[in-house]
């Protein structure tokens, strides 16, 4: 009996036992489904959160009043301290004292209401100056961002980020146009293009506006000089760790801090928030590829039940193909075929399934699901080989019985 | 019987000498055959009779290749089978035997030319000879207008019928029944051993395993087997007193 005729034969059984057929291809394709889906959304999270770090800019240093003191106790103050100043950001700027450190940008924002006379929209207002633009990684989409010279002019400007353009002026061009903060008209000069959400806040609702304009017209109050963030962009990501200790050094000297542990500022790197997201989301990927495998394996323990109840109730069939002429390797390889066939047909519906599962499932839950090569080709694998092993190494020993006790079996 | 010119080189198509049968199963020891000895010559329509548990079962198997003796010698066609390897044992109840079973074991699946043709397929031949042959079988037992028929839509006797044209349809020398008639009512009875007459007839060896006499008188030949030897045989009278 030549192949051919073995696939034949292989394919005529499959066919003919639709419901048990129906059943492994099911346990295969859902394993596989499974193990794409989840090691999916994982991958998903990691790089979702690796971009949304990413698009706070590159190379990015983050100064902040006060300081974080770790697990041996809390320093207060954090983010609320008015200890940094428009001449430690000066400071910084300086090629002498900071010379990797390529741009700087300090801000100070408050949360105001926007009006524009006939609608409202209250969102954060950020001060800062002209390098704020290329240190955060945002560009212009129609207008301008503000200059030197709107700063050193106190100038009555602001630029809108996408959303709040869109709120305040709807479809209409919102360049020309005057916004009212506390009392202080103001001109947009530009519109930011949009930078995507995050999750931390949303940068595309927001108006910025000059440093000197902010502290000096608009903010009051005894700290509206203080800066919530100077933002320092060091030269290439090869010199981040020495910008971070110029920023470091510059500004205890100019804080009088003398050990490190009594700093009242805090930098942080976008490089320690990504290494933190990361580990965070891998310990998810890890969890979600453990859930995987789970359900991998009770697929495989399905498939397993399946294949062995039908090599099992077969027996007499293959007594009697061996009483009709049967050698044990065709009989052998009959059932490598039947079981072939059913962990291809699972393992590429299966993955069939979990590419439209994956697209479907992103758009609805607005994450992205990244699907692995390696964890479907490892899925696929596993099930196949479950399918294999169990359909063909019962009717093996099968076919090595005598046929008169393979027939006789019940 | 055309045994007068040379009797002394002619090979019986059958001859079992002292075979003996022991299952094991686990300390359990049942002896199925004790020194059962006989020959039977091609064209032959011999039945096999005995009661249940005389060993008439384990002989048919034995005789069909389907078990090996676990004593003395079997020879078909002169070659002895018990030295035969798996494989060579698979030809051998592909080429020269046709089985008829009590419970017809026909594929439920597959449909009545595709069971048909099942020993054609392990003989290796083409498709187009296959179904040819399959259905000039089914012809051949009055079933020409069922062959796309599953067992399932077919009577017992019908079914039995199915399982003759598969016994039939790759030429083989010898026909074993185990019991072909346990399991039908007597009008399909008397049908199917009226085809096995017919094959008789037409010169096939057939071998019939029965525990009823008249459906052991339909043969020509009767051999009576009692506690695992053969007691009687119409042929030669006086073998009773062997053993």
């Amino acid at each position: 009996m030549n192949w051919l005729e073995t696939v034949r034969t292989g394919l005529e059984a499959v066919l003919s036992h639709r419901l048990r057929s129906g059943l492994t291809v099911l346990g295969i394709l859902i394993g596989i489904a499974a193990v794409m889906l989840t090691v999916g959304l994982g991958l998903g999270a990691q790089k979702q959160i690796s971009q949304q770090i990413n698009s706070l800019g590159s190379n990015l240093l983050i100064v902040t009043p006060g300081s974080v003191t770790s697990s041996s106790g809390v320093r207060g103050g954090f983010g609320t301290a008015s200890t940094l100043t428009v001449a430690d950001a000066t400071a910084l700027t300086s090629k002498v004292v900071a010379p990797d450190i390529a741009a700087v940008a300090p801000t100070v924002q408050r949360s105001e209401s926007l009006s524009t006379g006939t609608s409202n929209w209250t969102t954060t207002v950020v001060g800062t100056m002209p390098d704020w633009l290329p240190v955060r990684a945002r560009t212009v989409d129609s207008g301008r961002f503000l200059t030197s010279q709107d700063v050193s002019d106190h100038a009555a400007v602001v630029v809108l980020a996408a959303t709040t353009a869109q709120e305040l002026f709807g479809a209409r061009d919102a360049v020309g146009q005057t916004v009212t903060i506390t009392d202080v008209p103001l001109t947009v000069v530009g519109v930011l293009s949009t930078a995507g959400s995050t999750a931390v806040a949303n940068e595309d609702d927001q108006a910025i506006v000059p440093l000197t304009t902010a502290s000096g017209r608009l903010f009051g109050g005894a700290n509206r000089f203080s800066l919530q963030a100077i933002y320092l962009q060091a030269q290439s990501s090869d010199t981040l760790s020495a910008a971070y200790q110029e920023a470091e050094s510059e500004l205890s000297t100019m804080h009088h801090v003398l050990s490190p542990a009594s700093a009242d500022f805090t930098i942080t790197s976008q490089q320690s928030i990504l290494n933190t997201a990361t580990s965070v989301t891998q310990t998810l990927t890890v969890l979600l590829g453990g859930i995987a495998a789970i359900s991998l394996l009770v697929g495989g323990v399905g498939v397993m039940n399946i294949m062995l109840v039908s090599v099992t109730e077969r027996i007499r069939e293959i007594g009697l193909r061996k009483a009709l002429g049967a050698t044990p390797r065709v009989i052998r390889r009959q059932f490598l075929v039947e079981a072939s066939v059913l962990g291809l047909a699972g393992g590429v519906l299966g993955v069939l399934l979990g590419v439209a599962a994956g697209i479907g499932l992103s758009r609805l839950i607005s994450q992205p699901i990244v699907i692995s090569a390696t964890a479907t080709l490892g899925a696929l694998a596993v099930a196949v080989a479950i399918g294999l092993v169990f359909g063909v190494y019962p009717a093996s020993r099968a076919a090595r019985l005598a046929p008169i006790e393979a027939l006789r079996s019940e | 019987m055309t045994t007068d010119v040379l009797p002394a080189v002619e090979v019986p198509l059958l001859e079992l000498r002292d075979v003996g049968k022991v299952y094991r199963s686990g300390s359990l020891e049942v002896e199925a055959l004790r020194g059962a000895s006989t020959s039977i010559r091609a064209g032959e329509f011999v039945a096999i009779m005995g009661p249940s548990g005389s060993g008439k079962s384990t002989l048919m198997h034995v005789l069909g290749c389907l078990d090996s003796p676990t004593s003395g010698t079997y020879r078909l066609a002169g070659q002895d089978v018990s030295a035969m390897s798996e494989e060579e044992l698979a030809e051998v109840r592909n080429r020269w035997i046709g089985f008829v079973f009590q419970q017809f074991n026909l594929l439920r699946s597959l449909t009545a030319g595709r069971n048909v043709e099942l020993p054609l397929c392990y003989a290796g031949i083409p498709r187009a000879e296959r179904s040819a042959r399959a259905s000039e079988a089914l012809a051949r037992v009055g079933l020409a207008d069922r062959v796309e028929h599953r067992p399932g839509e077919l009577s017992g006797g019908q079914q039995q019928r199915v399982a003759i044209a598969r016994a039939l349809v790759g030429d083989p020398a010898l026909i074993l029944a185990d019991e072909p008639t346990g399991n039908l009512d007597s009008a399909a009875t008397a049908d199917v051993l009226g085809l096995l007459a017919d094959l008789h007839a037409a010169g096939r060896t057939i071998v019939l395993i029965t525990h009823e006499s008249d459906v052991a008188a339909a043969a020509q030949r009767t051999l009576r087997i009692l506690d695992g030897a053969i007691c009687g045989d119409s042929d030669r009278v006086p073998e009773g007193a062997r053993g």
